[in-house]
């Protein structure tokens, strides 16, 4: 337990949030890093994910290719296509770009996945009928997939984002394996100088700004479960799951209370 | 008026759904599409909002060849009710009645108070306006998808079993709403159902199709129980089973009065005139029990 009091005295010691104090520290530019790359990195991985994931879900081509596709993303490993991609971009760039880059690019290759399947399964997740209904009025395809299926689907997008974030704010620390910052420069300075308070502080700060950011999200998606369709969203990954078998909202009782 | 031209309709699986129909729907009546499932009704039906394309042949609307009409334009100048009501489940009811107005660019304000009118016409009270359907019975939900159905004040209402999920009472209820509705608005109400007594309560026209997307025989409710085109059309609508024929018992000696009872002699109803006398001529209203 000692070793825990220890950790989170050194997270506490103003020494170690003095602006200017040795690297890697202070600790609030490390996290601002942190923060810094999972955000870029989220970024370009909705940008990609999310659209492909909304013409996936919306026309229902292309599905089978880009389960077995991301199925094998998911099966990469992060810090194997960190080295290589540091490696080949090398040859054409100099090194602090190419580690940047390479950083990246293995990051949003990690996010891709989770982001997309939160896209393309919330939106199967929308009731047919209520699809057919909105072109049977009228409505173009773009109005359906922007006032029906997004709106309907919101809490499963932002939890695929959710789970996208979390793996990404986990997975930034091996950004200071090319020399990069973020907070994994604290823990492998305390591995370079065997000071246990350093790598334990490091990791709880890291899993401390994990569960700030999921709280958020789980805010968020809270706050983006549509009125109508009742309960307030799930949490976490399993909310995926659970909400693809809930009952289609259109068919109700007399009376029957939103929860 | 509403004009099927030798369509025909194959899906790319290969089913037929309809083979060659030919139909002529007048202006401000009820057609009513019947037949078991499978038989090709809504298939039929979605032709004319060309939410369905026939493979061959054409359907007209006022003399123009719908194919020819952008879909979305065509969708928004028909209302289509479907069974469940369809109703958007994230909007509240008089978002949802304001649907197609609002899609066709009229003022928020102005939307919403015709939305409420809409609430009026199809007997429902104003206070739902701002409830999500989920918070709605059944039978209301219907009503909403009538009245949003009915915002754009189109000629056509299209109208797939709308009242197969709400039971035996609320749907005898929508079906006199609906005969009202139509009278009042003059509306061209083209309505499907497997349910040969709804088409009965409801049909100025009836058309029966039978499996194979086949018309088995088009005319008025008193025309197809007249004369059944054939036993295919007899057995639909239970003629060959007697479940059509009913008897007059002798007058009650205690209230004079006459009942009239079924093949299986349990009864059906009274005589409404009870003094007219019976086999003059007159046809006496007999009423359903
Ligand atoms: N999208 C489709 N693709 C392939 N076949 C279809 C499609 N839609 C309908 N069918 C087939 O076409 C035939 C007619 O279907 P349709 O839905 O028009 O029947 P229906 O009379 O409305 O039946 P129900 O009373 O069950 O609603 C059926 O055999 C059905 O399986
Ligand atoms: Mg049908």
């Amino acid at each position: 337990m000692n070793l825990f009091i220890d950790a989170f005295a050194w997270i506490f010691d103003p020494a170690n949030w003095v602006a200017g104090a040795q690297s890697p520290l202070p600790i609030q530019d490390r996290l601002a890093e942190h923060l810094l790359y999972t955000f870029v990195a989220v970024l370009i991985a909705a940008l990609i994910a999310l659209p492909l994931g909304f013409y996936i879900g919306h026309t229902g081509k292309g599905r089978q290719f880009v389960i077995s596709f991301t199925g094998g993303m998911r099966a990469l490993p992060t810090l194997g296509v960190l080295f290589f991609l540091t490696m080949v971009l090398g040859y054409s760039m100099v090194s602090t770009t190419a580690n940047f880059l390479g950083t990246m690019i293995a990051l949003v290759l990690l996010a891709i996945p989770s982001i997309l399947a939160g896209a393309y399964s919330g939106l199967e997740s929308v009731d047919r009928q209520t699809i057919d209904s909105a072109r049977a009025s009228g409505m173009t395809e773009l109005q359906i997939l922007v006032k029906v299926e997004i709106p309907l689907s919101l809490p499963l997008i932002v939890g695929g984002l959710r789970s996208g974030v979390l793996q990404v704010i986990a997975t930034v620390v091996i950004a200071s394996y090319v020399g990069l910052g973020g907070l994994g420069r604290i823990i492998a300075s305390g591995i370079g100088l065997n000071d246990y308070n350093r790598i334990l502080g490091g990791a709880i700060l890291i899993t401390a700004l994990a569960l700030l950011v999921d709280g958020v999200f789980a805010v968020i998606q809270r706050l983006t479960a549509t009125p109508g369709v009742g309960g307030p969203a799930d949490t976490g990954r399993s909310a995926v799951r659970r909400q693809a078998q809930r009952q289609p909202a259109t068919v109700g009782t007399p009376n029957q209370e939103r929860e | 008026m509403i004009e099927f031209r030798g369509v025909t309709k194959q899906y790319p699986d290969g089913t037929l759904a309809i083979e060659h129909v030919d139909i002529v729907i007048q202006p401000r009546t009820i057609t009513v599409l019947v037949g078991s499932s499978g038989s090709g009704k809504t298939t039929l039906l979605r032709m004319i909002n060309r939410m369905v394309d026939p493979t061959s042949g054409q359907v007209l609307v006022d003399g123009t060849d719908v194919a020819t009409v952008d879909p979305v334009r065509l969708r928004r100048s028909i209302g289509y009710v479907m069974q469940n009501g369809g109703l958007l489940p994230h909007r509240r009811i008089v978002d949802n009645v304001a649907t197609v107005p609002l899609l066709r660019g009229v003022a928020k304000s102005a939307a919403r108070a015709r939305s409420l009118e809409l609430l009026d016409t199809v007997g429902l009270d104003r206070g739902l306006a701002d409830k999500y359907p989920r918070q709605l019975s059944g039978g209301q939900q219907q009503r909403v998808g009538v009245a949003r159905a009915l915002a754009a004040d189109p000629n056509i209402l299209l109208m797939d079993e709308p009242f197969g999920a709400v039971d035996p009472i609320v749907r005898l209820e929508l079906q006199t709403e609906l005969r009202r509705l139509q009278s009042a608005l003059d509306k061209t109400v083209v309505f499907v159902t497997h349910d040969i007594d709804e088409a009965f309560a409801l049909a100025d026209q009836m058309v029966i199709l039978r499996t194979g997307g086949i018309v088995a025989q088009i005319g008025t409710p008193a025309e197809v129980l007249a004369h059944p085109a054939d036993d295919f059309v007899a057995s639909f609508i239970g003629a060959d089973r007697g479940q059509r024929r009913l008897r007059l018992q002798p007058r009650d000696p205690a209230s004079g009065r006459i009942v009239v009872v079924d093949s299986a002699g349990r009864p059906a109803g009274l005589i409404e005139d009870d003094h007219a006398s019976i086999g003059d001529g007159a046809s006496p209203d007999v009423k359903a029990s």
